[in-house]
């Protein structure tokens, strides 16, 4: 199996060189057979890497132990669910799922892509090839082949690393990877747009889909990876601020500037320049998170070991960047705007603020997580960029953005006037003020809570007003019901009201993310039969009484499960269990340290969350941590509505961009008169 | 009665169901029985030892006043845990439990404030032995003012320099307006009124 997964790997290799060559010749010189042999060689490279996939499968589902990258991640005892998830969990076998996945995505590009665009497609089949050939060639020359061979063969693997058999990492790393791979196909279209010089709106039509999927793949991906920290790695929060984290964070912060500012290219014509740019820097800067979380430059708990790997990546950057820019430059003359902007006070001036602060936003996650890098280089010091870092920087940055979110909708496009601005923003003010008012009332000081919660009020205000005049003006035009009239103007018109259904995902994140500034933990020693008490935030006292501890074995692992009774205010709530959990191999070896599992009570207004620390000299004494974490089934659900209101826009249908723009362009007319 | 009949049995539906019945009934109470035994402990009463300690993480002690005073976990959560986890002290001892640094480094805390140290002092001593890294942020003095203070000074000259491209674009937009705007043909089939009534409802519907 692995002579035949070596082939395939080196057959796709040679595929995906043959398709970059010619697809920038077919492409430049027009020539069809050439243009024809290009796409064919990426459906090849695609099928030759899902035999790879397939050989790779096989001998982890074998138990193949004389596989090094098997041998390394898995054991015969690890579950069947986690086996499958081995494929992506290692550096080799990531890289492997990571060129095929691009290969799919670049069949897809291929097969899926209109009539109207196919001039891109010999351009769009080079650019994948050359990064799908990229990959494929890290897994053969650097020391990161999944199909090497050990000299002998073990009687068992070092099994899985016990934090990641966790659902939440079987799905965490596809849905990220997922998302940082599909850049490369509107990536692919740029280079495409530039090189061919066809950089009228046809080119943002050809990936308006494939950025939307990008983005949420990456909006699902880190919502699923702060879930996993937080049910998994036992500190009580979701977000740390880890270098890894935050290179996730970047392309998509680039990515969701994007889906802004391309409205005003669509509606206007406008900021050519600027949304190829931000095109470009988000497939950069996937990348570059790639580097980072490959080659241990930066030290991060996520990040794969240390290896040569990383080496491949800093030289792919270097030559990506200038490519990228020299041809980027090249093309400006051509990417002018085809109208300006008429006033200071408009939708798309809004549009510009909420870009340039999430690119400020990005700019100080990418300054942070490089300044240890940079304070080293200058000063010869090591520093340390941690959370209060962060927080400091980026929660005015956040809260402004929040602000933006409700102020957007509100302007009109092009020109808005006094009497305009009066009424639109009456309604969402007063919603936000009075939410502050509740909270001062309430007693809350903590100023960035208060500004998140009422600036949340504030967006909910802008987003509840636009759907109640949207229904109503349906409801009096077509006589339709309440309920069908908001339904058949989302369905109408999924974009923007997919898009409002997004913010409201955004405020319930933000309120959520305010809720941890009320955090209250304790630790406690206790025996059978003691019990600690933890006032809440809302002044609710919480009990906790250490019933009893038990051990027991499970498939792959010793288990003791230690169990607490929760009572709140004197009343019985139920039982909570956390463990430590000793993974063995088929012979019973320990195969890694022990490791935590929390005990979760999750609710609307908080999480209770307990963490067994130990046992006292063997004994079912146990110390424990207790934690009142505010709000955090709020992050859930925000990321549930979010991805709701993605898939919202992401639907086919609800009328093209250009009918919209010819509606605009009708409006100017009027506005002109 | 024959009740087998080409390989199987046949039986009433009311002897079928009694059968289930008995088969679920018996087989409940001895689920619940191994399910009892599982969690039971040999030979353990009240904070009796656990069959297997080893499997249980690392033996513990009984947290000490120390281990729970809110000032010096305000302490440690300033400063970094040296295992290489990125968490700060406090967080890193109350969660990696298999650490053997955080520990060490919360006994280093503890001496320090009993020999009658002050929270910065103590601070102070970490950096001068660990150096700068020790602490979870930079402190804010020297080129560490550039960590902070960049990316909100870039963000403001960006914002600067967006505000006077807007200024410069709605000024050309105005003066192309002036020069290009023709006097009202009446190419529209609309009176002023229904002009302005036009225009008032596209203001109700923006975007």
């Amino acid at each position: 199996m692995t002579l035949l997964g070596n082939l395939a790997l080196w057959l796709a290799f040679l595929m995906g060189l043959w398709g970059a060559v010619t697809g920038f010749a077919g492409g430049l010189q027009g020539r069809t057979d050439l243009q024809r042999s290009a796409r064919q060689a990426v459906f090849a490279m695609f099928a030759a890497l899902v035999v790879a996939v397939i050989c790779l499968e096989v001998a982890i589902f074998q138990h193949d132990f004389n596989v090094a990258y098997v041998a390394g991640r898995t054991s015969r005892n690890l579950p069947t669910f986690y086996l499958w998830s081995a494929l992506y969990s290692g550096q080799e076998g990531s890289l492997l799922f990571w060129a095929t996945v691009l290969s799919l995505f670049a069949t897809l590009a291929q097969v899926l892509t209109s009539a109207r665009h196919r001039a891109y497609l010999p351009f769009v089949a080079a650019v994948t090839c050359v990064v799908a050939a990229f990959f494929i060639s890290v897994m053969l020359f650097a020391p990161a082949n999944p199909f090497a061979r050990l000299p002998y063969t073990p009687v068992d693997g070092a099994g899985m690393n016990p934090q990641l058999q966790n659902p939440g990492m079987v799905f965490h790393p596809p849905m990220l990877y997922l998302g940082y791979i599909s850049i490369t196909i509107p990536f692919a279209f740029a280079i495409a747009a530039l090189m061919s010089k066809k950089l009228d709106v046809d080119w943002l039509v050809a990936i308006r889909k494939w950025t939307l999927l990008s983005w949420l793949f990456l909006s699902i991906g880190l919502l699923i990876g702060m879930w996993w920290a937080y049910v998994e790695l036992g500190w009580g929060g979701y977000w740390a601020w880890d270098p890894v984290e935050n290179v996730a964070l970047l392309p998509w912060l680039t990515m969701t500037a994007f889906l802004h500012s391309v409205m005003i290219q669509e509606k206007r014509g406008m900021l050519k320049k600027w949304n190829l740019a931000l095109i470009l820097s988000s497939w950069l800067l996937s990348i570059f998170g790639t580097f980072i979380t490959r080659s241990g430059v930066i030290a991060s708990v996520h990040s794969f070991t240390q290896s040569n790997v990383g080496y491949f990546f800093l030289g792919f950057l270097l030559l990506a960047v200038p490519a990228t820019f020299v041809l980027y430059a090249k093309r400006l003359p051509l990417l002018e705007a085809e109208s300006t902007l008429e006033s200071m006070v408009s939708r798309e001036a809004s549009f510009l603020f909420n870009n340039l602060l999430f690119l400020g936003i990005a700019f100080s996650v990418l300054w942070g997580t490089m300044f240890p890098i940079l304070s080293e280089w200058v000063k010869g010091t090591k520093v340390t960029v941690g959370p209060p870092f962060f927080n400091q920087v980026n929660i005015p940055l956040g809260l402004a953005l929040l602000a933006l979110t409700g102020i957007g909708p509100l302007i009109a496009w092009r020109r808005a006037s006094i009497p305009n601005l009066r009424r639109q923003f009456a309604v969402p003010a007063t919603s936000g003020v009075f939410v502050l008012l509740i909270l001062l009332v309430a007693g809350m000081r903590d100023f960035g809570a208060l500004m998140a919660i009422a600036l949340g009020g504030f967006v909910m205000g802008t987003v509840t007003q636009e759907f109640a005049r949207g229904t109503s003006a349906r409801h009096r035009q077509y006589g339709e019901p309440l309920a069908l009239a908001a339904l058949r103007l989302v369905g109408r018109n999924r974009r923007r009201y997919g898009g409002y259904i997004v913010h409201t995902g955004m405020v319930l994140l933000f309120v959520a993310f305010a809720g941890m500034a009320f955090k209250t933990e304790t630790q406690a020693t206790l025996r059978p039969g003691e019990s600690v008490t933890l006032r809440s935030p809302y002044g609710h006292v919480y009990t906790f009484t250490h019933v009893s501890v038990s051990q027991y074995d499970a498939l792959n692992r010793r288990v003791t499960a230690a169990l607490v009774e929760v009572s709140r205010d004197g009343k019985h709530m139920g039982r909570l269990k956390t463990e430590k959990r000793q993974h063995v191999d088929a012979l019973g070896r320990n195969t890694f340290e022990p490791s935590t599992e929390v005990g979760i009570r999750s609710g609307l207004r908080e999480d209770l969350y307990v963490v067994l620390g130990g046992l006292v000299n063997g004994t079912e004494q146990a110390v424990y941590r207790f934690t009142i974490n505010p709000l955090v089934w709020w992050v859930w659900a925000g990321g549930y509505v979010l991805v709701f209101g993605g898939l919202i826009v992401l639907w086919p249908g609800g009328g093209p961009p250009a009918v919209r723009r010819t509606q605009a362009g009708y409006a100017v007319k009027l506005e002109a008169k | 009665m024959e009740r087998w009949k080409d390989g199987r049995m046949e039986c009433e539906r009311r002897e079928f169901l009694a059968i289930t019945a008995g088969v679920f009934l018996s087989v409940v109470p001895s689920f619940h029985r191994s399910v009892a035994q599982q969690d039971s402990l040999a030979g353990s009463g009240p904070a009796g030892r656990v069959a297997d300690p080893a499997s249980a993480g690392r033996p513990m002690t009984a947290l000490t006043a120390a281990d729970i005073d809110a000032g010096y976990q305000a302490i440690e959560k300033k400063l970094k845990c040296t295992c290489g986890c990125g968490l700060d002290i406090y967080t890193c001892r109350t969660t990696d439990f298999n650490c053997t640094y955080s520990p060490n480094l919360h006994r280093q805390v503890v001496a320090l404030a009993e020999q009658g140290k002050t929270a910065q002092e103590i601070i102070d001593a970490f950096v001068a032995q660990y150096g700068q890294q020790a602490l979870m942020a930079p402190p804010k003095r020297g080129f560490n003012l550039a960590g902070y203070f960049v990316p909100s000074l870039v963000v403001l000259v960006a914002a600067g320099f967006l505000i006077r491209a807007l200024h410069r674009w709605t000024r050309a937009a105005a003066a192309q307006a002036a020069v290009a705007a023709p006097a009202p043909t009446g190419s529209l089939d609309a009176s002023p009124a229904e002009l302005e009534r036009l225009r008032r409802e596209l203001e109700r519907h923006p975007g």
